[in-house]
C-alpha cells in the first residue's frame, strides 16, 4: 500500500494536476451565504458584469457576496448544489438550463449587450470591421466557441458571410480582453461594456447594424436561498430605475 | 525525498510503527475517494464516442509532446541548476532557490501574464524579437513548451538539488584524490549517485506540464491542434458538456498513470 516517497509524490501531483486541469479552483469557497449566518447573499454573475454589478453592490448598500465567472460555469457550478441566491448569466441559455432543473424560477432579463470589434489603443493594424477576421496575417482572438461571447460573435461572423482565421479560442471574455489591451492580439469580439470598462487602453469598433447580434442578460432568484427576501431585493434593485442608470452607464442597454 | 530509498529497505516492511499505516491509509483514501467519485460520474457507455474525436487525439497528442519537450528542456539547463545550488559557492544561492520556486507559489495565470510581459510582441524581450525577426512564442506550440517549462521546472530543480545534498560527498573526495577530473566526477560519481533523484525530477516535471493549464492559456493561448492541451480541452468541454469533460480527464488520468507506474520499478528502486 505504501509507495516509495517519489513516486507517490508523483503521482499524488499527477492526480491532482489532472483535477484542476477542471479548472474553476478559485471559485469553491463562496462565502458563507449558504450557511444561513446572516452575511448577505451571494450573487452568482456572469465575468462581463463585474464593473457594473461591484458598482450596484455598493449602491444597494446590504453585504453582498459576488462571484463572477463564465456563464456556463457558473452555470455547472449550481447545477452541483454550489450555495448562491442569485443568478445572472450573460445568455439565456444556461439559465434555461438552472430553470428546467428546477434550481432558480421566473427568470428576468435585466439588460442587454451589444458586440463589438476591441483593438489595441493606435489600431496599428488598421482593423475596420468584421472582414478583418479572414486575414490570417493579423493576431486574431474569439472567445471560444463554448462560452456565450465566442457563439455570439461567430454568429455575428456568420451573419457578414466571414469565416474568421484566429490565432486563439480564450476561455472568457475578460482573457482576450486583457490580451488586446496588452497589445498581444491585433483584435477580438467582445462586448462592448468590456470595450467601455477597459477605458483608454483599447478603442472599440462597431459591428454593422444588420451584422449585429444583441444579447439579454436574465435575473433570478435560486430556489435554495436561505434569505429569499434579500435574494428578491437585490434582483428588485437591479431591474429598478436606478439599477438601470448604472448598468446603462457600463454600456449594457434596457432590455 | 530520495533519500528514503535506500534506508527504507533496510528497516524492512514488518517493523512500521503502529501509527505510520492508518495516518498513510487515510491520506491514500482522501487522494482515492475523489477519483473513485469521478470514476463513478464517468459516462462509460459513451466513452469510446467521447474520446475519439478529433478535439481529443489532437490535445492528447500535443499535451504528451509539449510536456516531454519541456521536461528535456527542464533537465538541460534544470540539472545544472541544481548543482550549482546543491555545490556551487555562488552567493545569492538562496535568493536564486527562492526566485527559481516563485512559478509554484504564484496562480499559473499570472505566471503566463508574467510570460506574455517578458516574451510576448509587446514584452521585455520578445518584443524586440519580434520587431527585428518576425518570431512570436505565444499562439505557437513553442509557447506551449515555453510555458510548461516555466510552471514545471522547480520541481526537477528542487528534487534534483535534494538528491545531489543527501549523496554521499566523500565519493566526490576520494575520486578528486584519485585525480580524477572535475568532469570526470560529474559524470562518474556525482550524477550517477543522483540518478534516482533525476529521474523522480523529471517525473514530477512531466506531470506537471501534463497537466498544466493557467499559464498554458494566458501565454500561449486556445487554438486546437495548435496550443489546445488536454487540460484546455477540459475546461473547455466542461462548459458544454461535463460529461465530456470527465472522460477526457479520465483519459489524462490513464495516461499519467501508464507512464507513471512502471517507471517506478524500472528506475527508482535500482
Amino acid at each position: 500500500m505504501i509507495r516509495p516517497p517519489p513516486l507517490a509524490l508523483a503521482l499524488t501531483l499527477a492526480v491532482i494536476l489532472a483535477l484542476d486541469a477542471t479548472g474553476c479552483s478559485p471559485e469553491v469557497g463562496r462565502g458563507n451565504a449558504g450557511e444561513g449566518g446572516g452575511a448577505g447573499i451571494t450573487v452568482a454573475a456572469a465575468a462581463s458584469l463585474t464593473d457594473a454589478f461591484t458598482e450596484l453592490v455598493a449602491a444597494f448598500g446590504a453585504p453582498v457576496e459576488l462571484d463572477f465567472g463564465p456563464s456556463s460555469s457558473l452555470r455547472e457550478q449550481l447545477l452541483a448544489g454550489a450555495p448562491a441566491d442569485v443568478f445572472a448569466p450573460a445568455d439565456r441559455s444556461s439559465m434555461d438550463a438552472v430553470v428546467a432543473a428546477g434550481v432558480a424560477s421566473d427568470p428576468r432579463d435585466f439588460a442587454t449587450n451589444q458586440l463589438q470589434i476591441v483593438v489595441p489603443a493606435g489600431n496599428r493594424a488598421g482593423v475596420s470591421g468584421l472582414a478583418d477576421f479572414a486575414d490570417a496575417g493579423r493576431l486574431l482572438g474569439l472567445c471560444a466557441e463554448e462560452v456565450p461571447c465566442g457563439r455570439f460573435a461567430r454568429q455575428a461572423l456568420s451573419n457578414a458571410g466571414v469565416n474568421p482565421v484566429v490565432d486563439t479560442n480564450e476561455p472568457d471574455v475578460r482573457a482576450l480582453l486583457t490580451k488586446v489591451e496588452a497589445g498581444e492580439l491585433d483584435a477580438g469580439i467582445v462586448y462592448r461594456s468590456d470595450v467601455l470598462a477597459a477605458g483608454d487602453t483599447v478603442e472599440g469598433v462597431d459591428l454593422p447594424a444588420d451584422a449585429g447580434v444583441t444579447t439579454s442578460y436574465p435575473i433570478a432568484t435560486l430556489a435554495g436561498s436561505h434569505h429569499p427576501d434579500d435574494a428578491a431585493a437585490f434582483v428588485a434593485y437591479v431591474l429598478s430605475d436606478e439599477g438601470r442608470a448604472i448598468l446603462a452607464a457600463h454600456g449594457f442597454g434596457p432590455p | 525525498m530520495t533519500a528514503g530509498t535506500a534506508p527504507r529497505r533496510r528497516a524492512g516492511q514488518g517493523r512500521t510503527p503502529w501509527l505510520i499505516a492508518p495516518l498513510a491509509a487515510v491520506a491514500v483514501a482522501y487522494v482515492a475517494l475523489p477519483f473513485a467519485a469521478l470514476l463513478q460520474r464517468a459516462p462509460w457507455t459513451d466513452l469510446d464516442d467521447l474520446v475519439g474525436q478529433p478535439v481529443v487525439t489532437d490535445a492528447l497528442r500535443l499535451s504528451i509532446t509539449t510536456a516531454l519537450a519541456a521536461t528535456a528542456v527542464s533537465l538541460v539547463i534544470g540539472v545544472p541548476l541544481a548543482w550549482v545550488l546543491a555545490r556551487g559557492h555562488l552567493p545569492g544561492r538562496s535568493a536564486t532557490r527562492a526566485l527559481i520556486t516563485l512559478p509554484m507559489v504564484l496562480p499559473p495565470v499570472v505566471g503566463g501574464a508574467a510570460l506574455l510581459f517578458a516574451f510576448g510582441r509587446r514584452g521585455l524581450l520578445g518584443g524586440p524579437v519580434y520587431e527585428s525577426t518576425g518570431l512570436l512564442l505565444p499562439y505557437s506550440v513553442w509557447g506551449v513548451v515555453a510555458a510548461n517549462t516555466f510552471v514545471a521546472m522547480p520541481f526537477l530543480v528542487l528534487t534534483v538539488e535534494s538528491g545531489l545534498r543527501a549523496a554521499d560527498q566523500r565519493y566526490e573526495d576520494a575520486a578528486a584524490t584519485l585525480g580524477a577530473s572535475r568532469w570526470t566526477i560529474l559524470r562518474r560519481v556525482t550524477l550517477p549517485h543522483a540518478g534516482p533523484s533525476i529521474v523522480a525530477g523529471a517525473v514530477l516535471c512531466w506531470a506537471r506540464a501534463l497537466g498544466e493549464f493557467g499559464a498554458t492559456v494566458t501565454f500561449a493561448g486556445n487554438l486546437q491542434g495548435r496550443t489546445q492541451t488536454m487540460p484546455l480541452a477540459v475546461f473547455l468541454a466542461l462548459e458544454s458538456d461535463r460529461d465530456a469533460a470527465i472522460a477526457l480527464s479520465l483519459v489524462l488520468m490513464a495516461v499519467s498513470l501508464a507512464v507513471l507506474l512502471p517507471l517506478r520499478d524500472r528506475w527508482l528502486t535500482g
